[in-house]
């Protein structure tokens, strides 16, 4: 009996690396394959990817829906600005190494305030601290640049070992960052991974299933949505961070709620309750957007309607649809 | 010896007694039935133990310990865990998850994000433990959701248990299942109780199975205590044995 | 000391506005324990319907006294949306887990706030001409439009028939019936769907009145509904969800802080805000008169 249950784990885990294996390798042979600006779109793709896959620990894994993500996006983001503005070295691993901390701090802040209530009340919470640090960037202009925002020139990679100037800067930019951002972008899903197939992720999944029986269990309920969110936070500030150098610019805009509503959005088109569905909604979505706000001034709109369909017809996403087909075409086999 | 010890012990809902003043005692090893209509404040009293719900007045005390103010949390460490009456598990996980998470947040591990479950070797095993002595062990990799539910109940009862208590409280354990899915739910509680290793307090309707198995019955009527004793006692006596049988017993 | 007058004055207009909003809100909580997102949208709906009928009107040539029926017009046709919105959008959802009834119904603001860029556009509409046609007044040496006076005596009428429609009505007792418990107000015979069509369509009428009476002394502008939102969920955090006489006590209380916080913290007056209801959220989760 143990055995069998050990193959059963065994085999997810060698499903999953074999999956994965040569979606990786596609990744990494893609730059070679497509244009400059191509290459850009996915890197915003992973970036957005990276965003939902924090936000849906919150919500698949521990069942709370924040509307309020785009604060920790915004904060990651001006962060960089303030760095590039304030204090110097216009390197990567700068960033990151004080915008973390930074996100991490103010998920925790954010967080401890809002895990204290019941759902309902939790979303409006969200989105209220959202708008507040919205309201923030705007009204203090002499800051944060105002509705201008902050410019982001690029920043070296690597510790300086990467620069990026020059007539062909951009391109060799481009690219550079592009696997600079796969790079986290892996490291990401690892560590979500194992967070969510951990004991922690486990006793969240049975929080989100069943507060009662878990409180019975002897788990500190607040305590565990407290340390989701900040995860979530930190996760969702860290694609922010990425996002700010490859924009160039930081706006308030990215602390709208709309903004907030995109994250929502990506994740429930990939399919909140299961591993990859964020990751392929941020993909997808992002190709979405680009096209719709393209095609439509008022995309936000098309949006709305979008998610009201998703809802309505395919509340699972993208990934829940095809895991449904592939058990009905199962079936089908096995009754043939 | 007294593992339990309630003194005086109230709980009013409105104008309703459900804990009249009581005096429960619980002995160590012993597998106690309480048994009472619906609505005599059995549930009440377990509720009062597992604090779920505060007591107005009176003590409760865990081997001479007070625990009456403690909270869930620590109602669970001092060695106190509780099934429900409508089975409460989490269906989203496998059985195998739900009984782990038990004997992970026992054992203080469920702050651990940065190791897979499914690795802990000493959890694994006694996970497996537990549901080989439940029967569960074949249906492992099955979402809870999905199980019988004479099943869910059986799990219900292990989750409790994988806590290794010294008092479980089960409330209606065999409520809307097989007989022979009873006999399954109750041995296994028996033999753990006779094991030594838990002293169990379950509620229960069924008067085959609380005169097979308990070694002692408190009766319980509109808040109080209507009798207390050994089922020969109760059996012998005619007016306790009228009222839970709704006959006289042709012994 | 005229001054205080006027903050006061103004004080209870913005209360009287915040109090249709939240009570809408907490009315549809009550019967139907949903939390419709979009309903500071409504709300910025009959403020632009408002003030474009009111342009409309007057481009007509329509006269002044006609002008104030459109106050009722565009919150009537708020419930119409409500109405209409209720079984196609909700009531699929009603048996579903929560986060389904909060993703629809935030679909739902994103719709009605592009639909107004779409239908009005990004310039701020407004209908000052309801608010000059009536009289300014003398109040102790300071000058106040009368209007403000109606838009709170709106807000105390609206109160009072709302509690008259709850506490002494045939309806209400239904509406009370079902919010305390569905599945026994339907087992007893009552068409609950048809109390939720009402109660929904009663909720955002009140949403759309409060855009409709704020819109001659504020113009619309895009937005508008995410910042009413908003700040309705601080007064229901205060008040209490699902509670009429929360929604009014914390529409006062909010009201009066923002006036105050306007006068010595302009920056941070939603800031002030959200520490009062954090404050209280601590004390007392459930609001001062809330209903789980």
């Amino acid at each position: 009996m143990t055995r069998r249950v050990q193959l059963l784990e065994n085999r997810s885990l060698l499903k999953l690396a074999a999956a994965a294996a040569p979606i990786l390798l596609a990744l990494i042979a893609l730059p070679s394959l497509i244009n400059t600006y191509q290459v850009q779109l996915v890197i915003y793709g992973l970036i957005a990817a990276i965003a939902a896959l924090g936000f849906n620990l919150l919500l698949g894994y521990t069942g709370l829906l924040s509307f309020g993500h785009s604060a920790y996006f915004g904060i990651g983001a001006y962060s960089v600005a303030f760095v590039v503005a304030h204090l110097g070295p216009h390197s990567m691993e700068f960033y990151l190494l004080l915008g973390i901390p930074l996100v991490a701090v103010t998920s925790a802040l954010f967080g401890y305030i809002c895990v204290r209530h019941t759902r309902i009340f939790f979303g409006i919470l969200t989105l209220a601290i959202s708008q507040v640090v919205y309201s923030l960037a705007l009204k203090l202009f002499w800051v944060t640049g105002g509705s201008d925002g902050l410019r982001v020139p690029r920043p070296s990679l690597f510790l300086g070992l990467l620069n990026f100037s020059g007539s062909h800067g951009f391109q060799f930019f481009i690219k550079s960052y592009y696997y600079y951002v796969l790079g986290i972008f892996v490291i990401c899903v690892i560590l979500m991974w194992v967070i969510v197939h951990s004991p922690f992720g486990k006793a969240l999944q049975a929080i989100r299933d069943n507060e009662v029986r878990a409180r019975f269990l002897g788990l500190r309920i607040r305590r565990f949505r407290w340390i989701s969110f900040l995860v979530s936070g930190t996760f969702t500030g860290v694609a922010g961070i990425l996002w700010a150098p490859l924009n160039g610019l930081t706006t308030p805009d990215i602390l709208y709620w709309t903004f907030s509503g995109e994250i929502v959005f990506a994740a429930l088109l990939g399919g909140f309750r299961n591993f990859t569905g964020p990751i392929v909604g941020g993909i997808v979505f992002t190709y979405l957007r680009t096209y719709a706000v393209a095609s439509t001034e008022y995309w936000q709109l098309l949006l709305g309607v979008v998610l009201v369909t998703l809802v309505l017809v395919l509340p699972t996403g993208i990934v829940g649809a095809i895991a449904r087909a592939r058990q009905r075409l199962g079936r089908r086999n096995a009754v043939a | 010896m007294i593992l339990l010890k309630t003194v005086n012990l109230r709980k009013q809902f409105g104008e309703t007694r459900a804990c009249d003043g009581l005096d429960f005692v619980v002995n160590k090893g012993e597998f106690l039935s309480l048994v009472g209509s619906n609505g005599a404040g059995k549930t009440t009293l377990v509720n009062l133990i597992s604090a779920h719900l505060q007591p107005d007045s009176g003590q409760i005390l865990l081997e001479d310990r007070d625990i009456t103010f403690t909270t869930v949390a620590e109602r669970i460490k001092a060695g106190i865990a509780r099934s429900f009456q409508i089975v409460n598990l989490f269906d989203g996980l496998s059985v195998f998850d739900n009984v782990a998470l038990a004997v992970f947040s026992r054992d203080g591990k469920t702050v651990k994000m940065t190791r897979l479950a499914d690795h802990d070797g000493d959890a694994r095993r006694e996970t497996l433990d537990v549901l080989g002595q439940f029967g569960l062990a074949s249906k492992a990799a099955a979402p809870a959701g999905r199980l019988a539910q004479g099943e869910r109940k059986l799990l219900d009862v292990a989750v409790a248990y994988a806590l290794r208590p010294r008092l479980l409280l089960l409330d209606e354990p065999t409520s809307g299942v097989s007989t022979h899915e009873k006999a399954q739910i109750m041995d296994t509680v028996s033999s753990v109780v006779r094991g030594g290793m838990v002293t169990a307090v379950v509620i229960e309707h069924d008067m085959d199975v609380v005169f097979r198995y308990s070694d002692r019955i408190v009766m319980m009527h509109e808040g109080s205590f209507l009798a207390d004793g050994t089922p020969e006692e109760i059996r012998a006596n005619k007016e306790v044995a009228n009222i839970l049988l709704g006959a006289p017993l042709a012994i | 000391m005229s001054i205080l007058i006027i903050q006061l004055l103004n004080s209870l207009l913005y209360a009287s506005v915040l109090f249709l909003i939240a009570a809408g809100l907490s009315l549809i909580f009550g019967v139907m324990r949903i939390v419709n997102l979009a309903h500071g949208s409504l709300y910025a709906v009959g403020a632009y319907v408002t003030a474009w009928l009111a342009g409309r009107g007057i481009a007509l040539g329509v006269g002044l006294g006609w002008l104030f029926l459109l106050l009722p017009l565009g919150a009537l046709s708020v419930a119409l949306i409500g109405i209409v919105i209720e079984p196609l959008l909700l009531r699929p959802f009603y048996r579903r887990a929560e986060e389904y009834q909060l993703l629809v119904t935030f679909g739902l603001l994103q719709i009605l706030e592009d639909l107004i860029r779409l239908v009005w556009g990004g310039t701020p509409l407004s209908a000052d001409t309801l608010m000059d046609a009536l009289p300014i007044l003398h109040i102790g040496g300071l000058f106040y439009p009368a209007y403000n006076l109606l838009v709170i005596a709106i807000g105390v009428v609206a109160a009072v028939i709302l509690w008259a429609v709850i506490y002494h009505t045939k309806f209400g007792v239904l509406l009370r019936a079902t919010s305390q418990d569905r599945r026994m107000a339907s087992a007893l015979g009552l068409n609950v769907g048809l109390v939720y069509v009402v109660a929904f369509g009663i909720g955002c009428f009140m949403a759309g009145l409060g855009g409709a009476i704020v819109v001659p002394t504020q113009a619309a502008v895009l937005g508008m509904g995410v910042d009413a939102l908003i700040i309705a969920f601080v007064v229901v955090v205060i008040g209490g969800l699902g509670s009429l006489k929360g929604a009014l006590i914390g529409a006062v209380v909010v009201s009066f802080v923002r006036t105050a916080g306007i006068q010595f913290f302009p920056e941070l007056e939603l800031a002030v805000l959200y520490l009062i209801a954090a404050l209280v959220l601590l004390v007392r989760p459930t609001g001062l008169f809330g209903t789980t």
